[in-house]
C-alpha cells in the first residue's frame, strides 16, 4: 500500500514551487545577492554623496605626486624632495616584507628550539621552555612590542657613549650603525661562485640520494655543500684580491655617520614579533613531535639510529605533517602582526602609507583599500606557498 | 515573491533616504540635541585636556564652552569627542561634531578642498624645536644630522622637511601615530629633537621627567594660525563660531571681564552697550538671543582672561601673549567691531 | 624436590631474610632525581648550569624590582625618585612604584567614568562575573535559565547601566511632513515595520502550504521582545547618562572583548554553515567574507571602521567611535569564529545528517536539535581561545585612540605628578601581570574543556 502511494507521488509531484529545494536554494540566493549588490550600491553612492560634500579628491592621481616628508627607513633610494608617493608605498611594503621574512626565520628557530626544549628530559630546561610559552603567549603582542621598544631605548647609550662592538660596528638608541659592505669591481666573480656552489650542491645532493637507493652508499652532502657554497667563494675572494671593503661608522655629531643603520624600532619589532610568535610556534612544534607514534622512536633505535639521528631523519619528517598547516597560519599572523609597527613608528606599510600618506592626502578609502589589498595578496601568496610544500610533503600513500 | 523582494528594497531605501534628510541647520540640529558637540584634541595640556576626574579645561575648551553660553546660556551644555589628528577632518565632515576646536592650523587646501571653513584664529602659532639642554645647541640651524620625533597626520612633518632641505640639513624622521608616544620615545632619548607647534611644545615639556633639562629654540619655522573649523556651506553657524571669538576680543578690547559683566551692562560705552546687547538686535541677526555676548563673557571670560587662565604666564605653560596680544597692543588679535 | 628453607639442617642456607638494603645513593632521592633530571651527561650539564647562572641573573633582580625594593604608598613623584632626580631614594636604587599604580587604580579601571557613577561598572562587572562562572563549571545546573540571563538580561541590563539608557527615539521611516520626529513617530514606524514583517511571514507560509501560526508567532516574539527592549532603552531611568568617551580601562576592554565575541559567534555560525553550504552563491560569499577578514590586519580594519566608515554612512548618520570599533572587532573575530565553527561541522560524523534527514527533520531543525549543539560543544575550546586572541587584539584599539586598559596605562605616564624614570616600567610590569593572569587563566579553563571533551573517541 505504502510502497504504491509513494510511488504514485514521485509521478506526480505535488509539491508546492517554494518547498522544492532547489528552487528554494535559488530564491535564497537571489535574495542574498539582491541585499549585498544593494548594500553596496547604497554605500558606494553614498561614499561619491560624501567625497562630493567634502570636497575629497577621488582616484589614484595622487600615486604620482611628491609625498614630501622623510622616511627612517627605506630599502630604496628615497627622498623627500622628488620621491612620490607610489614610492612611498613601494618603501612601505618592502619594510613590511623585510621585518615579515626575518621575523618568521627567527621565530621559526627559536620556536624550533623551544618546542623540543618542552619535550626535554632535563628538568629545568623543561621548566624554563614551558614559562617562556606560558609568559609570552598570555601578554598581548602590542605590549611587547612597547616594552621592547622603550626596554631598548632606555638600555642602549646616547650616540655620545655609543658602544663600540669593534668590526660590527657601533651601538646607540639612534640604532646599531653597521659597516656597510661596498663590493668592489672583481666583487661578481665571488657571487658567481656562490650561485654556482649552490646549483653544483643541488645536483650533489640529488645525485647522492639516488646512488643511496640504488646501492645504499651514502655520500657526505652535507660537507660537500659546505665546502662549495661557502669554501668556494671563500677561496675565489681570496684569490681576486679580497675586492670587498667596508664603510665603517664614525661617532660624532648627533649620530654616528657613514656605515648603515639599523634603526631601534627595527630591532624593537624584529625581537616582539619572532620572541611572541615562537611562543607559539613551540607549541605547534610540541603538539607535532607528540604527535608522532612513540612506536616510531622505539623502531628507530632497535634499528641502532642514536637519539640526534631519530630525531631528524625519522620523528621531525613525520612531525612536520602535522607542523607545517597551523605553522602557516603563524607566519601570516607574523605577517600581518608586523603592521602593530605603526604604535612605535617603524615605517612599514600600515605606517608610512596607511598612516602618514593617508594623513597628508585624506584620501581613506583608497589607500586603505589598497592597503588591505596588498595584505590579502601577501596572505593569500604565503597560504599558497605552504599548500604547495604541505602537498609535497604529505604522506605518499598507495 | 518578487513583489515581496521589491517592496523590501523600497523600504530600505526610503530608510536611508529619511536618513538622509535628517540633516539640517547645524544650529537647529544643535538646538534640537541640546548641546554642541565639540572636536578636541586627546590631551594637550593649555588647550584641551581632561583632567583627572574627566572634566575638559584649556583654551579650545573654553571656546567651546563660549559657543554653548551663546546658544543656550549654559557652559556646560556642550559635549567634547577627542579626536586624534587623523580623525579629526572626516569627523567633522560626518557631522560627528559641531565645530572643531582642536588646535587645527589654518591652510589654504583645508579651507578650500577638504570642505571647511576656517572661521577665526584663536591662537596664531608656530613650529619650533626643542631639545635636551645637555646637547648644547642654541639654534635650529646646529641640527643638522640629527634625530627628530614628531607626530603624523600634521602639517609639521612637511614643514620639518621644508626647513632642512631649505638649509641643506640632514635629518632623521620619527613619525608616531599618537602625540603621547611622541613624548614617550623623546623622554627615552629616542631622538635629539622633538618638534611641534611651540605651543605644543610647552605644554608636552610639561609630560616629560624633567621638563628643566629641555628648552624651546627660538626659531620659529613656520606659521600655524590655530582656529575653529565648520563645515562649508552653513554660514550661519560659520557666524556664530566667528563672532563667539569676536564678542571675547571686543569684551577684553572695551574692559568688560566675568567679574564686571553685570555691572558693565550698566556701561554708558555705546560699543559696549552693543555688545552687551542693551542696545540694538545683533544676536537676532546670527539667530541667537541678544544677550549672546554677555552670556559668553559671564560663563567664560574675555578672550584676555581665558588666554591667562589656561595658557598664560602664571600657569605651568608660561606662555607670554606675544603676538596673540591685542592689535593695541601690538599683536594680532583684532575684533571686528560690533555695529 | 627438596624444600630447603624447611630444612634446618644445611648450614648453608639463610634462615631469615636480608635486611632489605637502601638503594645506592645515586639511585635515589635528590641525587638521583638531579642525575636523571639535570646532569644525565656532559651536554644537559653544561646547559643546566648556563640557564641556572641565567635565572640567577635575572631572577633576584626582578624580584628585588617587584617586591623588595618596591614602593608600595606614597603621594607622588617623590616617593619613587632618587635624591638626583628630586625624590627621597637612594641614588642606586632602583625598584617598582606601585603607589603610582594605585592611585591610577581606578582610572585604569573605569576610564574617566564620573567617580559617583561608577557602581553602575561595579554592577555590570558582578553580573558578568557571576552569570558566567556558574555558566562555565560543568556540573552546576540550571544552564538553560543561565544562559537566558548572559544572552538576554545581561546585555540589556549592562547597556542601561553602563551609558544610562534614556534615549531618545526620533523614527526612521515616516518622512518629516507626515509627522514630527517624536518618539511617537518611532513607535509607529516600528508598527509598520511588524506589520511588514508579519505580512511577509504570513506571505512566505501561505506560500508554503503551512500553518501561518508558527509563523506569525514568532515574528511577534521577536519584534515584540525588541520593543521591549527597545522600550527599556528609552525608559528614564535617572541615570546619568555616561558618554563612551569617558569609558575607559579595563571596561572598554571587557565591553570590546565580550560585546565582539558575542557579536561574531551567531554571524560565524551563519558564515560557517554558508561555507558549507552547497548553494553557489552564498558559499562563494562567505569565503569571500571570511578570507577577506582573515587575511588583512585588524589595524587596518580599525583604521577602516574609524576613518573609512563613515563615508559610507548616508549624511546625518553617525556611529560612535567606540561603536566603529566595535563594528571592525566583530567583523574580524566573525570571520575567525566562523573557521572555529566550520572545524566542529566538520567533525560530526556524516551520519548524524543522514540520521536527522532520515527522521525527516529540515534544515533548520537539523541543524538547531541535532547539528549545532554537538558542533558547539566541540569547539568550546576553540571559542575560549578565539576569545583570548580578542582579548589581547582589544589593545589595538589605543591605536585609534580610544583608552583600553593598555591606553589607560599608557596615557599615565605622560601624567607629570608621578613622573619617574620607573614609572613606564612599573606601568608596563602591571599591565603584563593583569593580562597573563586573565589570559593564562582563560587558557587553562580552555585545556580542562579540551580534557573533558574528549572522549577518546577520536580514531
Amino acid at each position: 500500500m505504502a510502497l504504491q502511494d509513494v510511488s504514485q507521488d514521485v509521478g506526480q509531484p505535488k509539491v508546492a514551487l517554494f518547498n522544492d529545494p532547489k528552487i528554494r536554494g535559488w530564491v535564497y540566493q537571489i535574495v542574498l545577492l539582491v541585499v549585498i549588490i544593494y548594500l553596496v550600491v547604497v554605500g558606494v553612492q553614498n561614499m561619491f554623496a560624501n567625497l562630493a560634500a567634502q570636497n575629497i579628491a577621488s582616484g589614484f592621481g595622487f600615486i604620482g605626486r611628491n609625498a614630501g616628508f622623510a622616511i627612517s627607513q627605506s630599502l630604496l633610494e628615497y627622498s623627500q624632495a622628488e620621491s612620490s608617493y607610489g614610492k612611498v608605498y613601494v618603501v612601505g611594503l618592502l619594510n613590511t616584507v623585510s621585518i615579515a621574512f626575518i621575523g618568521i626565520l627567527l621565530a621559526t628557530v627559536l620556536g624550533f628550539l623551544i618546542g623540543i626544549a618542552r619535550l626535554s628530559h632535563n628538568f629545568i630546561v623543561r621548566g624554563v621552555a614551558t614559562v617562556y610559552v606560558e609568559i609570552f603567549r598570555n601578554i598581548p603582542l602590542l605590549l611587547h612590542i612597547f616594552i621592547w621598544y622603550f626596554g631598548v631605548l632606555r638600555l642602549l647609550p646616547h650616540p655620545r657613549n655609543s658602544g663600540d662592538l669593534g668590526w660590527l660596528g657601533l651601538l646607540n638608541n639612534r640604532g646599531w650603525f653597521a659597516p656597510k659592505p661596498l663590493p668592489q669591481e672583481l666583487f661578481f666573480i665571488t657571487a658567481i661562485a656562490f650561485v654556482i656552489g649552490i646549483i653544483v650542491t643541488i645536483f650533489i645532493s640529488r645525485w647522492s640520494r639516488q646512488r643511496q637507493a640504488k646501492t645504499g652508499q651514502q655520500f657526505p652532502v652535507f660537507w660537500t655543500g659546505v665546502g662549495l657554497i661557502l669554501g668556494m667563494p671563500v677561496l675565489v675572494f681570496l684569490v681576486t684580491g679580497t675586492p670587498l671593503e667596508f664603510d665603517y661608522p664614525v661617532a660624532g655629531g648627533f649620530r654616528p655617520s657613514g656605515g648603515m643603520t639599523i634603526i631601534p624600532e627595527f630591532i624593537a619589532m624584529l625581537l616582539a614579533l619572532s620572541s611572541y610568535t615562537a611562543a607559539f610556534i613551540a607549541e605547534i612544534v610540541r603538539a607535532g613531535i607528540m604527535a608522532v607514534n612513540k612506536g616510531q622512536t622505539e623502531a628507530a633505535h632497535a634499528l641502532g639510529l642514536r637519539h640526534g639521528p631519530t630525531l631528524r631523519l625519522v620523528i621531525i619528517p613525520q612531525a612536520m605533517r602535522v607542523i607545517i598547516p597551523p605553522l602557516t597560519s603563524q607566519y601570516l599572523n607574523l605577517t600581518k602582526n608586523s603592521s602593530l609597527a605603526v604604535a612605535i613608528a617603524y615605517p612599514d606599510l600600515v605606517s608610512v602609507f596607511a598612516g602618514t600618506a593617508l594623513n597628508q592626502t585624506g584620501q581613506a578609502v583608497e589607500i586603505l583599500g589598497v592597503t588591505m589589498l596588498t595584505y590579502l595578496a601577501l596572505s593569500l601568496l604565503t597560504a599558497a606557498f605552504m599548500n604547495w610544500y604541505n602537498a609535497k610533503m604529505a604522506l605518499v600513500e598507495r | 515573491m518578487k513583489r515581496r523582494i521589491l517592496s523590501v528594497i523600497a523600504g530600505t531605501a526610503v530608510l536611508s533616504l529619511a536618513a538622509g534628510a535628517a540633516s539640517a541647520a547645524t544650529l537647529d540640529d544643535v538646538k534640537s540635541k541640546d548641546s554642541v558637540q565639540c572636536g578636541v584634541s586627546q590631551g594637550l595640556p593649555g588647550f584641551s585636556n581632561p583632567d583627572q576626574d574627566g572634566n575638559w579645561t584649556g583654551l579650545d575648551v573654553d571656546f567651546c564652552r563660549a559657543v554653548a553660553a551663546a546658544i543656550f546660556g549654559d557652559p556646560s551644555k556642550v559635549k567634547f569627542t577627542p579626536l586624534s589628528a587623523k580623525e579629526r577632518f572626516t569627523a567633522l565632515q560626518s557631522g560627528d561634531v559641531d565645530v572643531l576646536s582642536r588646535n587645527t592650523t589654518w591652510t589654504m587646501s583645508r579651507d578650500t578642498a577638504l570642505g571647511l571653513n576656517f572661521s577665526v584664529v584663536n591662537y596664531y602659532d608656530g613650529q619650533g624645536f626643542m631639545v635636551r639642554k645637555d646637547l648644547g645647541v642654541n639654534s635650529a640651524l646646529e641640527l643638522s644630522g640629527a634625530s627628530i620625533c614628531t607626530n603624523t597626520g600634521t602639517t609639521t612633518e612637511l614643514n620639518v622637511a621644508d626647513y632642512f632641505r631649505a638649509n641643506n640639513m640632514e635629518y632623521e624622521l620619527v613619525a608616531f601615530e599618537k602625540a603621547d608616544e611622541v613624548v614617550a620615545a623623546y623622554d627615552a632619548g629616542r631622538c635629539d629633537v622633538y618638534t611641534t607647534d611651540q605651543s605644543g611644545l610647552y605644554a608636552q615639556r610639561l609630560k616629560l621627567t624633567d621638563p628643566g633639562a629641555h628648552i624651546v629654540l627660538p626659531e620659529i619655522i613656520s606659521k600655524e594660525p590655530l582656529g575653529p573649523v565648520v563645515r562649508q556651506g552653513d554660514d550661519q553657524w560659520l557666524n556664530i563660531i566667528k563672532w563667539t571669538h569676536f564678542a571675547m576680543l571686543n569684551a577684553e578690547e572695551l574692559g568688560v571681564t566675568q567679574a564686571n559683566v553685570d555691572e558693565m551692562k550698566s556701561s554708558d560705552n555705546p560699543s559696549v552697550k552693543r555688545l552687551l546687547g542693551t542696545e540694538g538686535e545683533f544676536g537676532g541677526a546670527i539667530g541667537l538671543g541678544n544677550d549672546w555676548a554677555y552670556n559668553i563673557i559671564k560663563a567664560v571670560g574675555n578672550y584676555g582672561e581665558t588666554f591667562d587662565r589656561n595658557v598664560g604666564p602664571d600657569t605651568p605653560l608660561a606662555i607670554s601673549r606675544g603676538v596673540n596680544a591685542q592689535w593695541n597692543q601690538g599683536g594680532l588679535q583684532y575684533g571686528p567691531p560690533i555695529r | 624436590m627438596s624444600d630447603t628453607s624447611n630444612n634446618p639442617s644445611a648450614a648453608f642456607v639463610r634462615n631469615e631474610m636480608i635486611e632489605q638494603s637502601a638503594a645506592p645513593a645515586r639511585a635515589v632521592g635528590i641525587v638521583a632525581w638531579l642525575r636523571g633530571n639535570l646532569f644525565s651527561n656532559w651536554v644537559d650539564s653544561v646547559i643546566t648550569l648556563i640557564i641556572l647562572y641565567g635565572l640567577y641573573l635575572m631572577i633576584p633582580p626582578l624580584l628585588n624590582f617587584a617586591f623588595f625594593d618596591a614602593i608600595w604608598s606614597g603621594t607622588d613623584r617623590t616617593a619613587c625618585t632618587t635624591e638626583a632626580q628630586g625624590g627621597v631614594r637612594a641614588p642606586d636604587w632602583f625598584g617598582g612604584c606601585w603607589a603610582y599604580v594605585d592611585a591610577y587604580f581606578n582610572q585604569f579601571i573605569y576610564g574617566r567614568y564620573p567617580d559617583d557613577e561608577q557602581w553602575r561598572v561595579n554592577i555590570v562587572f558582578i553580573m558578568f562575573f557571576g552569570g558566567l562562572a556558574p555558566l562555565l563549571i560543568p556540573s552546576v545546573p540550571f544552564k538553560q535559565a543561565n544562559i537566558i540571563f548572559m544572552s538576554i538580561v545581561f546585555p540589556v541590563a549592562s547597556f542601561i547601566l553602563l551609558t544610562g539608557g534614556n534615549l531618545h527615539y526620533t523614527g526612521f521611516l515616516l518622512p518629516g511632513f507626515v509627522m514630527e520626529p517624536s518618539a511617537t513617530r518611532f513607535w509607529v514606524d516600528y508598527a509598520i515595520i511588524t506589520a511588514v514583517v508579519l505580512a511577509i511571514g504570513y506571505g512566505v507560509s501561505r506560500g508554503t502550504d503551512s500553518d501561518p501560526e508558527p509563523m506569525v508567532k514568532m515574528v511577534l516574539w521577536i519584534m515584540g521582545g525588541l520593543a521591549v527592549v527597545l522600550a527599556l532603552f528609552a525608559v528614564p531611568f535617572g541615570l546619568e547618562p555616561v558618554e563612551t568617551d569617558r569609558w575607559g580601562g579595563l571596561l572598554v576592554t571587557l565591553v570590546i572583548a565580550i560585546t565582539g565575541i558575542a557579536v561574531s559567534l551567531p554571524i560565524g555560525i551563519a558564515l560557517a554553515l554558508g561555507r558549507r553550504s552547497n548553494m553557489p552563491i552564498v558559499k562563494l560569499f562567505s569565503v569571500i567574507f571570511i578570507e577577506f577578514w582573515r587575511g588583512v590586519p585588524l589595524i587596518t580594519v580599525l583604521f577602516m571602521s574609524s576613518v573609512m566608515l563613515p563615508l559610507f554612512l548616508p549624511e546625518g548618520v553617525h556611529f560612535d567611535k567606540l561603536l566603529r570599533a566595535l563594528i571592525g572587532v566583530a567583523m574580524f573575530s566573525a570571520a575567525y569564529m566562523a573557521e572555529v565553527v566550520r572545524g566542529g561541522l566538520q567533525a560530526i560524523p556524516k551520519g548524524q545528517y543522514e540520521g536527522a534527514m532520515a527522521l525527516g527533520l529540515g534544515f533548520g531543525q537539523m541543524m538547531r536539535m541535532i547539528i549545532l549543539p554537538q558542533a558547539l560543544t566541540l569547539v568550546i575550546p576553540g571559542i575560549v581561545n578565539t576569545f583570548i586572541g580578542l582579548f589581547k587584539d582589544t589593545t589595538l584599539v589605543l591605536i585609534i585612540g580610544l583608552f583600553d586598559f593598555l591606553g589607560q596605562i599608557q596615557s599615565s605616564f605622560t601624567d607629570p605628578t608621578w613622573a619617574s624614570p620607573v614609572q613606564l616600567v612599573s606601568g608596563y610590569m602591571f599591565a603584563a601581570f593583569v593580562y597573563f593572569v586573565f589570559c593564562f587563566g582563560m587558557s587553562r579553563y580552555s585545556a580542562y574543556m579540551e580534557r573533558r571533551l574528549d572522549t577518546g573517541h577520536k580514531s
